[in-house]
């Protein structure tokens, strides 16, 4: 078997890689829109979609023929080539942060030094999508909400930024793989606890990087119909609603690499090492990152939207002070090594 | 080598069309999406030659963040490009002339006669083991320490003057203090019931009723 | 590599300014409008606590710091405190004026005291890349004074033009120091100044950079021709502003200059000399020409310092010590002068009014016969009129070019230095013999600015009778090397 896939072209390897990634990230978005009603639903005390195959599980696929099926309508004086692109910068980005993302002990499609620069790099293209979308639908609505887009995303990119530089500072290096190793020793030892405030901010900088509620205001129905999007019909927003899913996920597993210790098991080495299902592995980062996916649907049924001016002033006023004093905490204990994080 | 050369030029054609389309667009947001395909193409030429941080970075701060206020920007104002452009053909030829000039000049002196590859030879590759960020980052905190902390001074004075210059109280605005919304307590900090016989005609709603809906 | 902390004495006096300015951003913060002089306190005590610790830490043999990015020499020195001593005078002649229009506020001392900050980081750069950085931190903080007045159309305008020709300028100095870069593979001065003289001039991509510094240099002395930007900015900034950009920074343009050209690329001399001429002559003729035909006193004094930075350069172009000498002399003589010259601006202005115009001095003798006095001085030292020290300082860079047997560009000088006179002498005739208008009011000063524009004024006349004090000390600054 290991002879066959060397003999296969490198470039034949690398894109075998590649849908071994994206494809399971596609079925996790397909249903992880239906887990959303469905939670959703349960916490609002109804059934959630239930009709398609046995309660429901076929939605999804249901959902995507209908989208597939449906016409694309380019508004009158749309700009068409921007209008047809922005769906495509908006999910580009999103898939290709996982190139970098590490399963696994070393199994990672590209092994770079500066794996953490690139997601950030990358992440931050994602409002492009948006921006252009907004602009190119030549619509109010869509225009409103693409502008108060760029403007929470540039100002909680800044602050989740930070948030990351923390989490390099406290691990001494960019590659996701070493930040994770950095944080062997069982549940205390994950940078949770240590970097307990850029954990926070960075978590709700990613809601509202997402523009998931209670950071929707961007698409904020209530007021804007559907922001950025309204115009999009058929496949176009499937395709914004694929990346925003997409880019929760990414979320979610960043969250529980960089803080939650990733594929490490939460109980001591010594206890399992070896012990089937205890010991590290895929399936713990798997579970943080459902744990937190589904954190993300819990807070978009708890709490009420955040007002614009609110938004703003937690992003600049509240979080970015205080990740920039909490670098400084974790500078000064790397520096002295207080224990048990940094005693080596 | 062969694929590099080939990515090389690819991108740095990008680069180079891409620059072009931003000062001949008519239109403003066209120009500066063009000049974010400049910027990306750029930072793919500077992964090409090792410099992967540099690319990143480039990326991420003006790709990422500075573009998009600019897109921001224009995309806000309606930018009378006719206008702009009046007198454009008049001073085109002496404009083009200066400019044909002034690109001969500047290909003489940097072309391949004094900076070619006998004067800088390709440096061999670093590796993969060698980790740019990292040896960039010891360089500027020990070596340029000093410019660093001087180029810290310059972005301080760019915060300040942007704030001096559009920063204004606006005594008519409405807006009302986070801390003070939070601080409002249950009873009658938020609704004050008032007691009033429900026939006879009351004139005006006590005013601060007005001023607690406020908040 | 551990940290030395002995990097840190010589940048004690920039430390200093950066505490101030950092003090009075967040002092600011908690005043009321009523208290918003004591930034102005503040300011000035960070200024004296500087030039005190610029004479504590100056002095001595020449020494090299931050892994060569800064230098501590007799240039750095003298010229620091001369950058600090005028910037004193600045603030206090602004005060009145800010407080007049609602403007004493915290930002403009902030911004002005990373002005000198940039301008204290020039003058002891011992890398290109330092002396761009800091030159940079001034123009910033510049542009932002510049603009200062926000409701006032002119000074938007004012300080759009500063802003895109300073970013051009900046742009080709830039350039430049790439291309010195890629000729000399390093952006050290001392390094630079060795790997040019065992290349020499066989390198045409040496030549090229110094064309690029040169124009750079050239537009932040704002030399003909890249002086375009000088008269509008001069007229259309608020006054303070101009008091600003007009008086240190010709010293920081000069340090710039003596940093670039004649310690990094000395071997070269030949070179920026022929251009330094061009741009001497074009300067001194043009500026002193178009003075004579203005009629607005802000603008008759931008052409004027044109002219001024003409003969700086004559001082510069010989290639001499003693040419240095007498350009530095110059340079901070010039500054002081400048100061005086806004100063008086900055006292004949009230609420509601701004002295702009040649009129506006009109028979300033009849309401103020000191600050008349004052004036006169500072016209007499600008048109080379002994006993003036601007009359000593022309005498030295002209000297220093006639011993180079430049005697042509010697004549020149003087025939436009002549030709100068004119413009600075009708000054004197308004001061002295017109009558005032009817409704100028008298003029009230406090007595800060009366002290202040004494010492001005008297200093110039000191200097010109006995200006060995000054002028050892920057004879004593070049001797060093």
């Amino acid at each position: 078997m290991t002879e066959l896939w060397n003999a296969l072209p490198l470039v034949i390897q690398i894109l075998l890689k590649i849908t071994a990634i994206l494809l399971p990230l596609l079925g996790l978005v397909a249903y992880y829109t239906l887990a959303e009603r469905k939670v959703i639903g349960y916490m609002q005390v109804r059934i959630g979609p239930n009709r398609v195959g046995w309660r429901g599980v076929l939605q999804p696929i249901a959902d995507a023929v209908k989208l597939v099926m449906k016409e694309i309508i380019i508004p009158t004086k749309a700009d068409k080539t921007l209008f047809l692109m922005a769906p495509m910068l908006a999910i580009a980005p999103a898939m290709a942060v996982w190139a970098v993302f590490p399963f696994d002990e070393g199994l990672v499609l590209a092994d770079i030094n500066a794996g953490l620069l690139y997601i950030l790099a990358l992440s931050s293209l994602g409002v492009y999508g948006i921006i252009i979308a907004g602009w190119a639908s030549n619509s109010r609505y869509a225009l409103l909400g693409a502008m108060r887009s760029a403007a929470q995303m540039v100002a909680y990119e800044i602050a989740m930024g930070f948030a990351l530089v923390g989490v390099l500072v406290a691990a001494g290096s960019l590659n996701l793989g070493a930040i994770v190793a950095a944080q062997q020793g069982g549940l205390f030892s994950w940078f949770w606890l240590p970097l307990l405030p850029l954990f926070g901010v960075y978590l709700i900088s990613g809601v509202a990087e997402t523009n998931r509620a209670p950071f929707d205001v961007a698409e904020g129905e209530s007021e804007i119909v559907a922001g950025f999007h309204v115009e999009y019909s058929g496949m176009g927003f499937a395709v914004f609603f694929l990346a925003e899913y997409a880019n929760m996920i990414l979320i979610s597993a960043l969250t529980a690499l960089l803080f939650f210790g990733g594929w490490l098991s939460p109980l001591p080495q010594v206890w399992v090492d070896g012990v089937f299902l205890l010991d590290d592995g895929f399936h713990w980062l798997l579970l943080k990152t459902l744990f937190f996916m589904y954190l993300l649907l819990w807070l978009r049924a708890t709490f009420p939207r955040y007002r614009y001016d609110q938004i703003m002033r937690l992003g600049w006023k509240v979080f970015i002070p205080i990740t920039i004093v909490w670098i400084l905490v974790v500078a000064l204990a790397v520096v002295y090594k207080l224990p048990p994080w940094w005693s080596v | 080598m062969g694929f590099e050369k080939f990515l090389f030029y690819l991108f740095a054609l990008i680069t180079l069309w891409a620059a072009g389309m931003v000062v001949s667009r008519r239109n403003p947001v066209h120009a500066v999406l063009f000049l974010v395909l400049a910027f990306v193409s750029s930072a793919a030429l500077w992964i090409l030659m090792e410099a992967e941080f540099l690319g990143i970075v480039l990326i991420l701060v003006y790709v990422g963040a500075v573009m998009v206020l600019f897109l921001f920007v224009v995309m806000m104002l309606d930018v009378d490009i006719a206008a702009l452009r009046a007198g454009f053909i008049d001073y085109l030829p002496l404009g083009l002339l200066i400019a044909g000039i002034m690109a001969i000049e500047i290909f003489l002196i940097v072309g391949p006669a004094n900076f070619g590859l006998h004067a800088f030879p390709a440096p061999a590759p670093a590796g993969t083991d060698l980790n740019n960020t990292r040896e960039l980052g010891l360089l500027l905190y020990t070596v340029y320490v000093y410019p660093v902390e001087i180029a810290s001074v310059i972005l301080l004075v760019a915060i300040i003057a942007a704030i001096r210059l559009t920063l204004r109280r606006r005594p008519d605005n409405k807006y009302v203090d986070p801390a003070r919304q939070v601080r409002v307590k249950k009873g009658p900090d938020r609704i004050r019931l008032v007691k009033m016989a429900s026939e006879t005609p009351v004139p005006v709603v006590a005013p601060a009723l007005e001023k607690e809906s406020d908040e | 590599m551990p940290f030395d902390a002995a990097n840190l004495v010589p940048i004690l006096p920039e430390i200093a300014i950066l505490i101030t300015a950092s003090v009075v951003l967040i002092v600011d913060l908690y005043l009321k409008d009523q208290d918003k002089g004591l930034n102005h306190s503040l300011s000035l005590i960070g200024l004296v606590i500087a030039i005190a610790l610029t004479g504590a830490v100056g002095g001595g043999e020449r020494q090299i710091f931050f892994d060569g990015n800064l230098v501590r020499d007799g240039i750095s020195d003298l010229l620091k405190g001369a950058i600090l001593v005028v910037s004193i005078l600045a603030f206090i002649y602004a005060r009145p004026w800010l407080k007049d229009r609602g403007m004493l506020v915290g930002e403009f001392y902030v911004l002005g005291l990373f002005a000198v900050l940039g301008m204290l980081v020039m003058v002891s750069a011992n890398s290109f890349l330092t002396l761009y950085l800091g030159l940079e931190l001034q123009a910033l903080s510049l542009y932002a004074l510049v603009a200062f007045d926000r409701d006032s159309k002119k000074g938007a305008e004012a300080a759009m033009k500063y802003f895109v020709l300073g970013a051009l300028g900046s742009g080709l100095l830039l350039y430049g120091i790439s291309m010195i870069y890629g000729a000399t593979g390093s952006i050290e001065l001392g390094p630079v100044a060795q790997a040019v003289a065992a290349q020499g001039i066989a390198n045409k991509v040496l030549v090229f950079g110094i064309v690029f510094l040169v124009i750079g240099i050239g537009f932040k002395f704002g030399a003909v021709p890249f002086h375009m930007w000088v008269p509008d900015i001069y007229e259309g900034a608020p006054t303070p502003a101009v008091l600003f950009l007009g008086s240190a920074p010709k010293i920081a343009a000069f340090a710039l200059a003596i940093r670039m050209l004649v310690e990094g690329l000395p071997s070269l001399h030949a070179d920026w000399q022929g251009m330094l001429i061009i741009l001497a002559v074009l300067s001194m003729g043009l500026g002193n020409l178009v003075a004579i035909a203005q009629t607005n006193i802000k603008r008759m004094l931008a052409y004027s310092a044109i002219g001024h930075a003409g003969f700086i350069f004559l001082g510069l172009l010989a290639g001499s010590q003693q040419g240095y000498a007498a350009a530095m002399f110059y340079a901070i003589v010039y500054a002081v002068m400048s100061a005086g010259a806004f100063g008086i601006l900055l006292i004949l202005s009230r609420k509601g009014f701004d002295a702009e115009n040649l009129e506006d001095l009109k028979g300033l003798n009849d309401r103020d016969s000191w600050y008349a006095a004052m004036m006169t001085l500072v016209m007499f030292s600008m048109a080379g009129v002994p006993p003036t020290v601007g009359f000593m300082a022309k005498l030295l860079v002209l000297e220093s070019v006639v011993r180079i047997d430049l005697v042509w560009l010697a004549l020149v000088a003087v025939a436009f230095s002549i030709i100068g006179a004119f413009y600075y002498l009708r000054v004197i005739k308004f001061i002295y013999f017109d009558r005032p208008a009817p409704d100028a009011p008298i003029l009230v000063t406090s007595g800060g600015v009366r002290i202040a524009m004494t010492a001005n004024g008297l200093a110039l006349l000191a200097l010109g009778l006995f200006p060995a004090a000054l002028l050892s000390l920057c004879q004593a600054a070049f001797a060093v090397q």
